[in-house]
Protein backbone atom coordinates (compact mmCIF):
# COMPACT_ATOMS: atom_id res chain seq x y z
CA UNK A 1 0.00 0.00 0.00
CA UNK A 2 1.69 3.58 -0.81
CA UNK A 3 3.07 5.23 2.08
CA UNK A 4 1.12 8.68 3.24
CA UNK A 5 3.11 11.14 2.81
CA UNK A 6 1.13 13.72 2.09
CA UNK A 7 2.18 14.60 -1.29
CA UNK A 8 -1.15 13.21 -2.93
CA UNK A 9 -3.60 15.20 -0.71
CA UNK A 10 -4.64 12.41 1.56
CA UNK A 11 -4.28 13.56 5.31
CA UNK A 12 -2.79 12.15 7.70
CA UNK A 13 -3.62 10.38 10.91
CA UNK A 14 -1.99 10.71 13.57
CA UNK A 15 -2.84 8.72 17.26
CA UNK A 16 -2.51 9.55 20.90
CA UNK A 17 -3.28 6.91 23.73
CA UNK A 18 -5.53 7.83 26.52
CA UNK A 19 -4.42 5.21 28.98
CA UNK A 20 -5.24 4.57 32.51
CA UNK A 21 -6.70 1.57 34.66
CA UNK A 22 -10.33 0.16 34.55
CA UNK A 23 -13.29 2.75 34.95
CA UNK A 24 -10.97 5.89 35.67
CA UNK A 25 -12.75 8.07 32.84
CA UNK A 26 -10.89 7.22 29.18
CA UNK A 27 -13.73 7.43 27.13
CA UNK A 28 -15.09 10.65 29.36
CA UNK A 29 -11.78 12.36 28.70
CA UNK A 30 -12.13 10.82 24.91
CA UNK A 31 -15.76 12.27 24.22
CA UNK A 32 -14.93 15.62 26.17
CA UNK A 33 -12.20 16.66 23.37
CA UNK A 34 -13.11 14.26 20.70
CA UNK A 35 -15.06 16.32 17.58
CA UNK A 36 -17.50 13.41 17.06
CA UNK A 37 -19.50 11.50 19.83
CA UNK A 38 -16.49 8.50 20.65
CA UNK A 39 -16.50 5.65 18.40
CA UNK A 40 -16.04 1.73 19.24
CA UNK A 41 -14.31 -0.73 17.69
CA UNK A 42 -12.81 -4.45 17.85
CA UNK A 43 -8.77 -5.28 17.16
CA UNK A 44 -7.61 -8.61 16.42
CA UNK A 45 -3.89 -7.78 18.13
CA UNK A 46 -1.20 -10.49 18.45
CA UNK A 47 0.16 -11.34 22.24
CA UNK A 48 3.11 -12.65 22.86
CA UNK A 49 2.39 -15.76 25.00
CA UNK A 50 3.47 -14.82 28.53
CA UNK A 51 3.23 -16.66 31.80
CA UNK A 52 1.47 -19.51 32.51
CA UNK A 53 1.11 -19.97 29.03
CA UNK A 54 4.41 -21.87 28.60
CA UNK A 55 3.09 -24.65 30.96
CA UNK A 56 1.27 -25.46 27.36
CA UNK A 57 4.30 -26.02 25.67
CA UNK A 58 2.56 -23.75 23.28
CA UNK A 59 5.06 -20.93 22.79
CA UNK A 60 4.79 -18.63 20.16
CA UNK A 61 2.00 -15.79 19.48
CA UNK A 62 -1.73 -15.88 19.46
CA UNK A 63 -4.64 -13.32 18.82
CA UNK A 64 -6.95 -11.62 20.73
CA UNK A 65 -9.87 -9.18 20.35
CA UNK A 66 -9.37 -6.03 22.03
CA UNK A 67 -12.12 -3.46 22.45
CA UNK A 68 -11.34 0.32 21.73
CA UNK A 69 -12.89 3.54 22.16
CA UNK A 70 -11.40 6.76 19.77
CA UNK A 71 -12.24 10.10 18.87
CA UNK A 72 -11.07 12.38 16.48
CA UNK A 73 -9.86 15.99 16.35
CA UNK A 74 -9.40 17.26 12.99
CA UNK A 75 -6.18 19.61 13.29
CA UNK A 76 -5.82 20.58 9.32
CA UNK A 77 -6.08 19.40 5.92
CA UNK A 78 -3.24 17.66 6.33
CA UNK A 79 -3.60 16.22 10.11
CA UNK A 80 -6.42 14.48 11.80
CA UNK A 81 -5.66 13.61 15.13
CA UNK A 82 -6.98 9.96 17.06
CA UNK A 83 -7.45 9.87 20.22
CA UNK A 84 -7.22 5.93 21.41
CA UNK A 85 -8.38 4.93 24.97
CA UNK A 86 -6.28 1.69 25.27
CA UNK A 87 -8.44 -1.25 26.81
CA UNK A 88 -8.72 -0.57 30.91
CA UNK A 89 -8.23 -4.28 31.99
CA UNK A 90 -4.55 -4.80 33.53
CA UNK A 91 -4.73 -8.12 32.09
CA UNK A 92 -4.30 -6.70 28.63
CA UNK A 93 -1.47 -4.14 29.20
CA UNK A 94 1.21 -6.16 27.47
CA UNK A 95 -0.86 -5.82 24.55
CA UNK A 96 -0.23 -2.36 23.91
CA UNK A 97 3.23 -2.81 21.96
CA UNK A 98 0.79 -3.39 18.71
CA UNK A 99 -1.59 -0.25 19.88
CA UNK A 100 0.87 1.94 20.91
CA UNK A 101 2.82 1.46 17.20
CA UNK A 102 2.69 4.61 15.72
CA UNK A 103 1.95 6.86 18.78
CA UNK A 104 2.98 10.30 18.82
CA UNK A 105 2.42 10.27 23.17
CA UNK A 106 0.39 9.30 25.34
CA UNK A 107 -2.15 10.98 28.32
CA UNK A 108 -1.82 8.36 31.24
CA UNK A 109 -5.37 9.24 33.41
CA UNK A 110 -5.00 9.02 37.38
CA UNK A 111 -7.46 8.15 40.00
CA UNK A 112 -5.96 9.23 43.37
CA UNK A 113 -7.98 6.24 44.83
CA UNK A 114 -6.65 3.80 42.57
CA UNK A 115 -3.15 5.23 41.64
CA UNK A 116 -1.72 1.81 41.72
CA UNK A 117 -4.19 1.03 38.20
CA UNK A 118 -1.41 3.22 36.01
CA UNK A 119 1.46 1.49 37.25
CA UNK A 120 1.31 -0.44 34.31
CA UNK A 121 0.62 2.33 31.75
CA UNK A 122 3.60 4.34 33.34
CA UNK A 123 6.05 1.12 33.26
CA UNK A 124 4.75 0.49 29.83
CA UNK A 125 5.44 4.39 27.82
CA UNK A 126 8.63 4.95 30.02
CA UNK A 127 10.30 1.40 29.01
CA UNK A 128 8.96 2.18 25.42
CA UNK A 129 10.46 5.83 25.12
CA UNK A 130 6.71 7.23 24.31
CA UNK A 131 6.70 10.42 25.75
CA UNK A 132 3.51 10.97 28.26
CA UNK A 133 2.08 12.92 30.95
CA UNK A 134 0.41 12.42 34.23
CA UNK A 135 -3.49 13.55 34.39
CA UNK A 136 -4.92 13.19 37.76
CA UNK A 137 -8.43 12.90 37.12
CA UNK A 138 -10.29 14.70 40.63
CA UNK A 139 -13.55 12.78 40.68
CA UNK A 140 -16.05 14.72 43.17
CA UNK A 141 -15.72 12.70 45.97
CA UNK A 142 -11.85 11.99 45.54
CA UNK A 143 -9.55 13.93 48.35
CA UNK A 144 -7.40 16.70 46.86
CA UNK A 145 -3.30 15.30 46.54
CA UNK A 146 -0.43 17.62 45.91
CA UNK A 147 1.12 16.70 42.34
CA UNK A 148 4.54 15.89 44.59
CA UNK A 149 2.57 13.37 46.09
CA UNK A 150 1.37 12.16 43.15
CA UNK A 151 4.78 12.28 41.36
CA UNK A 152 6.52 10.56 44.28
CA UNK A 153 3.22 8.13 44.77
CA UNK A 154 3.92 6.57 41.27
CA UNK A 155 7.77 6.84 40.78
CA UNK A 156 7.58 9.78 38.02
CA UNK A 157 10.97 11.13 36.71
CA UNK A 158 11.19 14.70 37.28
CA UNK A 159 10.78 15.84 33.95
CA UNK A 160 7.31 13.84 33.32
CA UNK A 161 4.72 16.51 34.00
CA UNK A 162 0.99 16.10 36.67
CA UNK A 163 -1.70 18.21 35.65
CA UNK A 164 -5.03 18.08 37.43
CA UNK A 165 -7.86 17.28 35.21
CA UNK A 166 -11.60 16.95 34.78
CA UNK A 167 -11.92 14.51 32.26
CA UNK A 168 -15.77 15.55 31.71
CA UNK A 169 -14.81 19.06 30.70
CA UNK A 170 -13.65 19.76 27.37
CA UNK A 171 -11.41 23.01 28.44
CA UNK A 172 -9.85 21.19 30.79
CA UNK A 173 -9.35 18.01 28.99
CA UNK A 174 -7.85 19.65 26.22
CA UNK A 175 -5.66 21.47 28.74
CA UNK A 176 -4.20 18.37 29.06
CA UNK A 177 -3.57 17.70 25.80
CA UNK A 178 -1.88 21.28 25.26
CA UNK A 179 0.52 20.16 28.04
CA UNK A 180 1.46 16.76 26.09
CA UNK A 181 2.14 18.46 23.15
CA UNK A 182 4.36 21.21 25.23
CA UNK A 183 5.71 18.31 26.78
CA UNK A 184 6.80 16.53 23.74
CA UNK A 185 8.21 19.71 22.07
CA UNK A 186 9.80 20.29 24.95
CA UNK A 187 11.61 16.78 24.95
CA UNK A 188 12.44 17.45 21.24
CA UNK A 189 14.05 20.77 22.39
CA UNK A 190 16.44 18.85 24.63
CA UNK A 191 17.76 16.73 22.13
CA UNK B 1 -27.05 5.57 10.63
CA UNK B 2 -27.60 2.29 9.16
CA UNK B 3 -31.34 2.00 8.45
CA UNK B 4 -31.13 -0.80 6.22
CA UNK B 5 -29.00 -2.63 8.29
CA UNK B 6 -31.01 -2.15 11.68
CA UNK B 7 -32.89 -5.33 11.60
CA UNK B 8 -29.67 -7.09 11.63
CA UNK B 9 -28.19 -5.37 14.64
CA UNK B 10 -29.52 -5.98 18.36
CA UNK B 11 -28.64 -3.40 20.73
CA UNK B 12 -27.38 -5.92 23.63
CA UNK B 13 -26.51 -8.64 20.98
CA UNK B 14 -24.46 -6.84 18.93
CA UNK B 15 -24.62 -8.00 15.34
CA UNK B 16 -26.96 -10.79 14.43
CA UNK B 17 -24.78 -12.59 11.91
CA UNK B 18 -21.36 -13.73 12.26
CA UNK B 19 -18.48 -11.25 11.67
CA UNK B 20 -16.54 -13.29 9.09
CA UNK B 21 -19.69 -14.31 6.97
CA UNK B 22 -19.48 -10.95 5.59
CA UNK B 23 -16.25 -11.56 3.88
CA UNK B 24 -17.05 -14.99 3.16
CA UNK B 25 -14.98 -16.19 5.46
CA UNK B 26 -11.96 -14.89 4.52
CA UNK B 27 -9.47 -13.71 7.69
CA UNK B 28 -7.04 -11.72 5.30
CA UNK B 29 -7.61 -8.76 3.95
CA UNK B 30 -5.45 -8.16 0.07
CA UNK B 31 -4.46 -5.13 1.08
CA UNK B 32 -2.39 -4.48 4.36
CA UNK B 33 -4.47 -1.77 5.92
CA UNK B 34 -4.02 -0.16 9.78
CA UNK B 35 -6.37 0.88 11.73
CA UNK B 36 -5.38 4.66 10.67
CA UNK B 37 -4.79 4.05 6.98
CA UNK B 38 -6.88 6.32 4.84
CA UNK B 39 -9.39 5.66 2.67
CA UNK B 40 -11.85 7.59 0.44
CA UNK B 41 -13.61 6.72 -2.79
CA UNK B 42 -12.30 7.26 -5.91
CA UNK B 43 -15.18 8.24 -7.49
CA UNK B 44 -15.10 4.85 -10.18
CA UNK B 45 -18.09 3.16 -10.53
CA UNK B 46 -18.15 -0.31 -9.56
CA UNK B 47 -18.50 -2.65 -12.01
CA UNK B 48 -21.81 -4.94 -11.30
CA UNK B 49 -23.68 -5.29 -7.55
CA UNK B 50 -22.10 -4.75 -4.20
CA UNK B 51 -23.12 -6.78 -1.65
CA UNK B 52 -24.84 -4.88 1.09
CA UNK B 53 -21.62 -4.51 3.59
CA UNK B 54 -18.94 -3.61 0.60
CA UNK B 55 -21.66 -1.03 -0.18
CA UNK B 56 -22.53 0.37 2.72
CA UNK B 57 -18.50 0.45 3.33
CA UNK B 58 -18.37 2.40 0.42
CA UNK B 59 -20.89 4.80 1.24
CA UNK B 60 -18.44 5.71 4.02
CA UNK B 61 -15.86 6.23 2.30
CA UNK B 62 -17.20 9.93 0.24
CA UNK B 63 -14.93 12.28 2.06
CA UNK B 64 -11.62 11.04 4.00
CA UNK B 65 -11.51 8.81 6.90
CA UNK B 66 -10.20 6.05 8.53
CA UNK B 67 -10.51 2.29 8.64
CA UNK B 68 -11.27 2.40 12.22
CA UNK B 69 -14.08 4.60 12.11
CA UNK B 70 -15.36 2.73 8.78
CA UNK B 71 -15.60 -0.04 11.37
CA UNK B 72 -16.96 1.66 14.12
CA UNK B 73 -19.66 2.77 12.33
CA UNK B 74 -20.27 -0.74 10.29
CA UNK B 75 -20.35 -2.06 13.73
CA UNK B 76 -18.06 -4.75 12.74
CA UNK B 77 -14.58 -5.84 14.03
CA UNK B 78 -11.71 -3.87 12.42
CA UNK B 79 -10.05 -7.07 10.61
CA UNK B 80 -13.59 -7.95 8.99
CA UNK B 81 -13.53 -3.82 7.55
CA UNK B 82 -9.78 -4.22 6.56
CA UNK B 83 -11.03 -7.13 3.92
CA UNK B 84 -14.07 -5.34 2.52
CA UNK B 85 -11.78 -2.06 1.88
CA UNK B 86 -9.61 -3.84 0.75
CA UNK B 87 -12.03 -5.74 -1.96
CA UNK B 88 -13.19 -2.08 -2.53
CA UNK B 89 -9.34 -1.22 -3.24
CA UNK B 90 -9.11 -4.09 -5.62
CA UNK B 91 -12.10 -3.31 -7.44
CA UNK B 92 -10.83 0.17 -7.91
CA UNK B 93 -13.53 1.89 -6.37
CA UNK B 94 -11.81 3.01 -2.69
CA UNK B 95 -8.21 4.26 -2.53
CA UNK B 96 -5.69 4.11 0.37
CA UNK B 97 -2.80 5.53 2.24
CA UNK B 98 -1.23 4.02 5.75
CA UNK B 99 -0.42 6.42 8.11
CA UNK B 100 2.53 8.09 7.34
CA UNK B 101 5.82 6.94 9.49
CA UNK B 102 7.48 10.43 9.30
CA UNK B 103 4.62 11.99 11.65
CA UNK B 104 5.91 11.15 14.62
CA UNK B 105 7.07 12.51 17.93
CA UNK B 106 10.09 13.21 16.77
CA UNK B 107 8.26 15.92 13.93
CA UNK B 108 8.42 19.28 15.83
CA UNK B 109 6.35 20.23 12.39
CA UNK B 110 3.52 18.20 13.16
CA UNK B 111 3.59 18.87 17.11
CA UNK B 112 3.18 22.53 16.49
CA UNK B 113 0.68 21.91 14.30
CA UNK B 114 -1.41 19.87 16.85
CA UNK B 115 -0.75 22.42 19.84
CA UNK B 116 -1.93 25.02 17.33
CA UNK B 117 -5.07 23.52 16.57
CA UNK B 118 -5.35 22.61 20.72
CA UNK B 119 -5.16 25.84 21.64
CA UNK B 120 -7.72 27.41 18.93
CA UNK B 121 -10.54 24.57 20.54
CA UNK B 122 -10.34 26.31 24.13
Amino acid sequence: MPLNDGSDGFPSALKLLIAGGFGVGKTTFVGAVSEIEPLHTEELLTTASVGTDRLTGVEGKSTTTVAMDFGRITISQQHVLYLFGTPGQERFWFMWDELSSGAMGAVVLADTRRLEDCFPAVDFFESRGIGFLVAVNEFDTTCRYEPDDVRSALDLKPDTPIVLCDARDQRSATGVLIGLMQHLLAQQACR
Amino acid sequence: MLDTDEHWFDDAAGRLIRPYTVSNGRTEPTTRMELLSMVIATGRRPQGQLGPEHAQALGLCDSFTTVAEVAARLRLPAVVTKILLSDLVDWGVVDTRAPDPMADSTNLTVLEAILDALERRI
